[in-house]
């Protein structure tokens, strides 16, 4: 018999039972809560008179919603601050843990529940929020549900779920000085495309993964979802075990030495069958770029914009006809040669205590440039805030013109004030370029937090290497 | 949940792939604490010439002509057929609440996006995944044919075209069950409670550090 993928090991491990035609009812392990995909869950749960099942299963924290600047005033949105007083009011309602506004936990739920040990190896993890596979780095099972699935959850501890098929993306050899995890991630959607994972729970392998510290491996599983793959996986080792150790929520003592032990099978067997294999070669990732309005339509910093006249299927030719449109980008335009408006630095994605070291090396001493109109850090929770600023971060940021701001979700989606405006062009460390995402008519273009300094800077994309 | 039996509507064609959420429902209506009301709010920013908010009167806005739900042809609209990879993006259940609150039933592409299409059961809209050029006809004709119908048909598992061609389709046994029966899942699931209960015994004592 064939050895076990890791996803193979965390599933078995999870189901409850099994029916005839392969539905499995899966154990959920940790459920993370947050205000915007759980008040109508809540209300579910209420109108059933029915309770939670497990309440110390879940950790619930603000972060859509919340502003950036002007804490000291509250939400000024009514409808935002409804929002989340509903989630308070919930919380208190049932007796769950939520780190509220003002609680120095409070962050991006995909930041704080690793800060936190909350998320831990082997785990399965679910959350309202499709970028839950950012604790898949962790070698657990975490992925994004819908609101149903979320009073599901809530009320039964399990998700009703059929298997997905095995996929391994290896990164071999080692990456170049200044390629970054999100670079990795990007080249990796831009081979796979958009849906190529749909259907897959991806595990990330080879030494360029090996080699990426926790932060850099959240980065590549966060973005999983991206190329269609709900859960992305890294096997555990010595990094993983190293980043968990002493955390509030890890366990102590004698559950610590159990625990490494258990935690330590969770990698592919040498034997384990994959259903799809992509291979990469790590050294010929250069920093990339986002130019369209899908996660795939990226390119390394040195490229061109495509031309649809080159595309031989209609539908793709056409998509980038309108990528290129709603961008306000020509065919064939070097994207070093494009200007920017503003500068996101922020989000589940690249919000953590490396991704603004990474920025503020290349800030430090420089000035954001003059056609830059705003340029803005979110750090991804009240704990990475401090640790910056214990490092002196937010001076070398403040110092170059760049605006510190309170942790939350921000410019990734824009529901707070911190949006672009109509025809406005942001280099941004989120994960999502689509039409509109950071506002209506707006303009993403993903990169890595050094890349979206090095652009702030200079006004334009350029090949953070060359700086 | 709304049971999905045999349904027949009028098609509209959305011609477009790697429809995200984030433009079938965009992220100010998020801010709502309720399940209804979405549907004067789908795909927004296309079918509105200006920014839209929580709290307006939408029938006040201006509507962009050249949309296709806009179309008067197409008013009334319950099939909606779109291209490849519908529903990516983020998981937020709103843009099936979106579509089902404008009356969309079921919508047929070639592919979907995953937490899309598992959030779609949990709400009596179909979403159905049939051939590339099967799809590419259904795109053909509804063009052609001012008033283009098509039925449904569950129990069956097969799509129908006014002509009298058919189309068959697959579906999980389990989400046809309670498509057809309009079942809460929860309800069910909580059948097993004794499983569930007899899972975290034994896991307790492999992983205790996991409660």
């Amino acid at each position: 018999m064939a050895g076990k993928t890791l996803y193979d090991k965390v599933w078995d491990a999870h189901v409850v039972r099994q029916e005839a035609d392969g539905t499995c009812l899966l154990y959920i392990d940790r459920h993370l809560v947050h205000e915007v995909t759980s008040p109508q869950a809540f209300e579910g749960l209420k109108l059933a008179n029915r309770q939670p099942w497990r309440i110390n299963s879940m950790v619930a924290v603000p972060d859509h919603n919340v502003p950036t600047i002007g804490l000291e005033h509250g939400i000024t949105d009514p409808v935002s601050r409804l929002q989340v007083e509903t989630l308070d009011e919930n919380c208190r309602d049932f007796g769950i843990t939520e780190f509220r506004l003002g609680d120095i936990r409070q962050g991006i739920v995909h930041v704080i529940g690793p800060e936190q040990g909350a998320t831990l190896p082997g785990m399965t993890v679910v959350c309202g929020d499709s970028h839950t596979s950012t604790h898949g780095a962790f070698g657990a099972l975490a992925h994004g549900i819908g609101t149903s699935e979320v009073e599901h959850v809530m009320a039964t501890q399990c998700l009703i779920q059929k298997k997905m098929k095995n996929m391994l993306v290896s990164v071999d050899g080692k990456v170049g000085s200044g390629v970054t995890a999100k670079d990795i991630v990007l080249a990796i959607i831009g081979e796979i495309g958009t849906a190529g994972g749909t259907g897959y729970a991806i595990e990330f392998g080879g030494q360029a993964i090996r080699d990426l510290s926790m932060e850099g491996r959240m980065t590549l599983c966060n973005m999983a979802i991206e190329g269609g793959a709900r859960a992305g996986m890294v096997a555990v080792d010595d990094t993983t075990i190293e980043y968990v150790k002493g955390r509030p929520y890890a366990p102590k003592a004698a559950d610590w030495d159990k625990a490494v032990a258990a935690w330590n099978h969770l990698h592919s067997d040498e034997d384990a069958v994959f259903d799809r294999v992509v291979r990469l070669d790590a050294a010929s990732i250069k920093p990339q770029v986002t130019w369209g309005t899908s996660p795939e339509m990226v390119i390394p910093v040195d490229g061109n914009t495509p031309d649809p006249e080159q595309e031989s299927d209609s539908v793709k030719a056409n998509g980038i006809r309108a990528a290129l449109k709603y961008m306000g980008l020509q065919a064939n335009t070097p994207i070093s040669s494009v200007q920017i408006d503003k500068v996101f630095i922020g989000s589940c994605t690249n919000s953590r205590i490396e991704d603004l070291r990474a920025a503020a090396d290349i800030a430090k001493g420089r000035k954001v440039a003059s056609n830059v109109k705003l340029a803005m850090v979110v750090p991804g929770s009240g704990l990475v805030k401090q640790q910056a600023e214990q490092e002196g971060l937010d001076k070398i940021f403040i110092e170059a013109g760049f605006e510190w701001r309170a942790p939350g979700c921000s410019m990734c989606l824009a529901m707070n004030a911190d949006r672009l405006e109509p025809g406005e062009r942001c280099a941004s460390t989120s994960n999502r370029n689509f039409e509109g995402r950071q506002g209506q008519g707006g303009r993403t273009h993903l990169v890595s937090p050094a890349m979206a300094a090095a652009a702030a800077v200079t006004g334009h994309f350029v090949d953070v290497r060359a700086l | 949940m709304e049971k999905f039996v045999v349904h027949t509507g009028l098609v509209v064609p959305l011609d477009r792939s790697n429809v995200d959420t984030d433009a079938i429902i965009p992220k100010q209506y998020l801010k709502s604490i309720k399940r209804t009301g979405f549907g004067p709010t789908l795909f927004d920013d296309w079918r509105y010439n200006e920014p839209g908010e929580p709290g307006m009167d939408h029938s006040q806005r201006s509507v962009n002509a050249g949309f296709v739900l806009n179309f008067p042809r197409y008013a009334g609209a319950s099939v909606l057929l779109a291209r490849e990879n519908f529903g990516c993006g983020s998981s937020r259940e709103h843009a099936v609440w979106a579509l089902t609150d404008y009356g969309i039933r079921t919508v047929i592409a070639p592919s979907f996006a995953d937490i899309f299409f598992n959030n779609s059961f949990k709400n009596g809209l179909l979403p159905l995944a049939l051939p590339v050029e099967v799809v590419e006809q259904l795109f053909r004709e509804t063009q052609a044919q001012e008033g283009y119908q098509l039925t449904v048909d569950l129990p069956n598992q097969q799509v129908v075209t006014p002509a009298g061609d058919a189309f068959a389709f697959s579906i999980d046994e389990f989400r046809k069950y309670c498509l057809l029966n309009g079942l809460d899942d929860i309800g069910l699931t909580l059948q097993h409670a004794d499983d569930i209960r007899a899972y975290e015994v034994q896991r307790k004592q492999q992983a205790p550090w996991l409660f």
